[in-house]
């Protein structure tokens, strides 16, 4: 067992021995450490049919041409690439972008700049299980509307969204449909000859890659335009200039290779180990699953444990590594704005705990986890005001707080 | 978050946790904070005949400073008059546990705990 136990997988993952050794043959002066745009000699050729190789194992992962994938630094640029890329190059058709109250902060942070642009942006709120309605998505669009962005899976509840309905939905309407797959990819199936979807964002280190590499799919049939945010040498063809990352690129290609083959046999262990870890916990009392549990990634449970706040459980639990929606633990001293956005109290908000699984979690890591967080949150609940509160059938609700 | 050993000791061996019955003489409840900021603290004191508190107990719902923060001024009130436990200041707590910044917030609900817990105590003595 390492320690403390890794429980963060959607924070990031550790690459895979597999690709960091590949990797490593993309370095030194021994190896192939050539610029890809090299035209003139082996090491510049070498190193791009690297790339190539690697564009094409993306490619493969998600159903797409390689001709389709861009290398970015990572989902954030790819989010903003698209959504900006494809907002400037179509201004004149409209200005109008619909996206949801539970998008990464790197699509609704992209949508807040282009707000100060002058395009208009609807921010659909989810239901109570996280999922956006059809409906609601299709009674936003205007004539203005150019680009619909929803997540495949979101990142701290996992909930699936319904893509290939409204990527039906966006096509019809000849509207760009940007879908950020950052957390899905390997975990779900996505094929793009099937699903109508315009960009789609990935990472790497999502998927057992290295960090700062990623792509942005950018669909060719029908064609899809976006406008270079990033100027430069014209690589990427025009779209993402800047030299290529060859030994992250060749990483983030041999981890979606890996992906590819393995993620069947390993999404059915995965799920185990989630329903195991959650049926530990089903004689707990007030205890809330956040988020819809089938239209779910396997990997992802999204706990509140009721009348305890998530930063004093964490310190609680330090031998496991998790995440916490509690505003103690995030930079900007608000609780889960994803959790608001489904409907959750604060009290819920500050006391979720996200765990996520992958590759090295065990049966006996997560027999450990329940242990230790039934022992934990009883601990905290006896020092708690607020559970004595509602063991004494006080509605907490009604009280009127002093916020501070 | 790295925390200070004093945060870390309080913490883990919280002192004085515990519930008074509200309605007793010579007890002062202070309840302050609110769980839609994440801290709720609840400090009450035992006051006797000399008015000097005899004893306290507290309950928190918060994170590590909050509840290090609430157990550490159950510990400074107990054997004070009423007068001097009302001059214990934020900046007091925050040094003793070596509060970070972000968390300076919590000292000072526990010097609002304090003081919500001495007039409570003084309206029932007066009601």
């Amino acid at each position: 067992m390492s320690s403390p136990i890794y429980l963060d997988y959607s924070a990031t993952t550790p690459v895979d021995k597999r690709v960091a050794e590949k990797m490593c043959h993309y370095l030194t002066m021994d190896e192939n450490f050539g610029n890809p745009a090299s035209r003139s000699h082996k090491y510049g050729w070498d190193a791009e049919i690297a790339v190539e190789q690697a564009r094409a194992d993306v490619a493969a992962l998600i159903n797409a041409d390689p001709k389709e994938i861009v290398w970015t630094s990572g989902a954030t640029e790819s989010d903003n690439l698209a959504i900006k890329g494809a907002a400037h190059f179509y201004a004149k058709r409209g200005k109008h972008i619909i996206t949801s109250k539970t998008e990464h902060k790197a699509v609704l942070d992209t949508c807040r700049q282009l707000e100060r642009e002058g395009y208009e942006v609807t921010y659909l709120d989810p239901q109570e299980d996280g999922l956006i309605k059809l409906k609601d998505i299709e009674a936003a669009m205007c004539d203005d509307t150019i680009i619909v962005s929803i997540m495949h899976v979101n990142n701290e509840i996992g909930v699936i969204q319904d893509i290939a309905a409204i990527g039906e939905l966006c096509r019809s309407k000849k509207i760009i449909f940007h879908v950020d797959a950052a957390q899905s990819a390997g975990k779900v199936e996505i094929d793009l000859q099937k699903l109508k979807v315009d960009l789609l964002s990935l990472s790497a280190h999502k998927v057992y890659g290295p960090k700062g590499i990623g792509v942005l799919y950018v669909r060719r049939k029908p064609r899809i335009r976006i406008e270079a945010q990033m100027h430069g040498g014209g690589h990427e063809r025009g779209m993402r200039s800047g030299t290529l990352a060859t030994h992250q690129i060749v990483g983030m290609g041999e981890a979606f290779k890996i992906a590819k083959e393995e993620m069947v046999s390993e999404n059915k262990r995965i799920l185990a180990l989630r329903d195991r870890l959650l049926k530990g916990f089903e004689d707990m009392e007030e205890l809330y699953v956040n988020g819809n549990l089938e239209q779910r990634v396997p990997h992802n449970l999204n706990l509140s444990f009721n009348f305890v706040e998530g930063e004093s459980l964490l310190m609680a639990i330090d031998t496991i590594a998790v995440s916490s929606g509690s505003a103690c633990t995030s930079a900007s001293l608000e609780p889960s704005y994803v959790l608001r956005a489904i409907g959750r109290n604060d009290e819920l908000a500050h006391s979720s705990i996200r765990f996520s699984l992958g590759l090295f979690t065990t049966e006996e890591d997560v027999d450990y986890t329940i242990k230790l967080l039934k022992e934990k949150v009883e601990k905290l609940r006896l020092l708690s005001p607020l559970w004595d509160m509602y063991k004494d059938g006080i509605d907490i609700s009604a009280i009127e707080w002093a916020a501070h | 978050m790295a925390y200070s050993d004093k945060v870390m000791d309080h913490y883990e061996n919280p002192r004085n946790v515990g519930t008074m019955h509200k309605d007793e003489s010579g007890v002062g409840t202070g309840m302050v904070g609110a769980p839609a900021c994440g801290d709720v603290m609840r400090l009450q004191i035992k006051v006797d005949e000399q008015g000097i508190i005899e004893d306290a107990k507290f309950k928190t719902y918060g994170c590590g400073s909050a509840i290090a923060s609430s157990s550490l001024v159950t510990e400074w009130v107990k054997g004070k008059t009423l007068e001097e436990a009302a001059q214990i200041k934020n900046t007091d707590i925050a040094e003793e546990l070596a509060l970070p910044p972000v968390k300076i917030h919590c000292s000072v609900l526990a010097e609002d705990a304090i003081k919500a817990a001495i007039n409570d105590y003084k309206e029932k003595q007066s009601s």
